[in-house]
């Protein structure tokens, strides 16, 4: 339960609100992240909060995290700089199963911040390319200053390796992606449902519609696994606080089949 | 090469439909191009015609003094562009350029209105993949007036 020490080696500006930081341990190190946990951070004299892994560099013990400010946690974490320390409990929750996916087609939604946690999903397909068949990825933002990863975006796009569209709510004279919510993409799409894992990732709302244009097009929602963010305290299933009905978003999830958490996104009272 | 009615056939927008009426809707249609930078419609202009995507991306957008065109929306392969064709009094609400290089079918609208008039079963038909344009269309705008980016990220 006791958090580990970390020392930022990096910090990157991603947006006005939102900075990845790349963290090292100073001495002992906590079990390499699959791709879609996330990490208990812990912000001296501040306080904690879950933030999912947004890269695990070659050496496994760099890990990266995107944070965007929205609370005094938040907005301490992005305020370290390079050689602050911070202290690391984790990894946590389910990942992806990037490994189920293999032999198929990926797709890969997000919204948002919530390309942080399917970045490392998109490297470790990166990586094995040749396992997948077709791989896209969609991505929403309000505007395209808002938009994370934008050089990393135009990198992936660049390569064609797989397919990136990039969508925003409002557009610039400048920008040449897309216009409109990032789910009027995926009715853009050919989508062969039988063999299609989609992987979901943004704020609630965008990821329930997202989720439906997905099974829309055929997609069975066990196929459909979306990230969950709740409150999480503890981080181990002890306090509740992330509570999803019977579901502990921090151990059961936050990666969780979308036919497990449908009938409970659609109860106002949780 | 494929007759027009076959090119629509392949689309989503007429998927269902039989083919009498794809005949019937393809006499009003042609092929057309559009390179990139090109006026698809232009906002005020008699709305003479839609047009059905095949590939490319066109973006729909207003002039808005002292901002230039504001992009509403993009429409790529598969989409249909333009629904004033359909209501008095027949002009363009938005312009739209392409974005890359397009390829699609433009319908004349005083041909497939006709067609509608004589033919009630068509006109309801046609009405109704409009409607479903439309209510995609609305739903995609209701989504953004949620601002669906900017909720639900914590607030710790």
């Amino acid at each position: 339960m006791a958090p580990v020490a970390y020392r930022v080696t990096s910090r990157t500006r991603e947006t006005e609100d939102t900075v990845t930081i790349g963290i090292v341990p100073v001495t002992e190190s906590i079990p390499t992240p699959a791709a879609g946990q996330f990490c208990m951070l812990y912000a001296p004299r501040v306080g904690e909060v879950p933030i999912s892994v947004s890269g695990v560099e070659a050496s496994q013990s760099r890990l990266l995290h995107t944070i965007r400010a929205v609370g005094a946690v938040t907005k301490a974490l992005c305020a370290l700089d390079v050689g602050d320390v911070v202290g690391v409990r984790g990894p946590y929750g389910t990942a992806w199963g990037v490994e189920a996916a293999a032999g198929g087609d990926l797709l890969l939604v997000a919204g948002g911040i919530g390309l942080a946690p399917l970045r490392p999903v998109v490297h470790e397909v990166l990586r094995r390319r040749r396992r997948f068949r077709r791989v896209t990825l969609l991505v929403g933002a309000r505007s395209p200053d808002e938009m994370v990863f934008r050089g990393e975006i135009a990198s992936w796009q660049a390569s064609a390796r797989m397919e990136v569209r990039t969508t925003v709510d409002y557009a610039t004279a400048a920008w040449k992606g897309d216009v409109g919510v990032v789910t009027t993409l995926i009715e853009r799409l050919t989508i062969d449902p039988e063999v299609t894992v989609a992987m979901v990732c943004g704020p609630e709302v965008m990821m329930r519609f997202a989720a439906a244009g997905v099974m829309a097009q055929g997609v069975a929602p066990q196929r459909v696994l979306a990230s969950l963010e709740r409150t999480m305290q503890c981080g181990i299933r002890r306090c509740g606080h992330c509570q999803l009905g019977g579901l502990f978003i921090c151990s059961e999830g936050p990666v969780l089949p979308w036919s497990r958490v449908a009938p409970l996104l659609a109860r106002r009272e949780l | 090469m494929k007759t027009i009615a076959e090119l629509i056939a392949e689309q989503r927008f007429f998927r269902g439909l039989d083919r009498d009426s794809l005949d019937l809707i393809a006499g009003c249609g042609r092929n057309v191009h559009f390179a990139v930078g090109q006026r698809i419609l232009t906002a005020g202009e008699p709305a003479d015609a839609f047009y059905l995507l095949r590939s490319g991306r066109a973006a729909l957008g207003f002039y808005v003094p002292e901002r230039g065109t504001v992009v509403v929306d993009t429409l790529g392969g598969g989409d249909v562009l333009g629904w004033s064709w359909l209501f008095e009094p027949y002009r363009w609400q938005f312009d739209a350029d392409a974005l890359e290089p397009v390829s699609g079918v433009a319908f004349d609208a005083r041909c497939l209105r006709d067609k509608c008039e004589a033919d009630p079963r068509l006109g309801y038909l046609l009405t109704q993949g409009f409607a479903r344009v439309m209510l995609g269309r609305l739903q995609s705008v209701r989504l953004r007036l949620l601002d669906v980016y900017g909720t639900g990220s914590g607030t710790r």
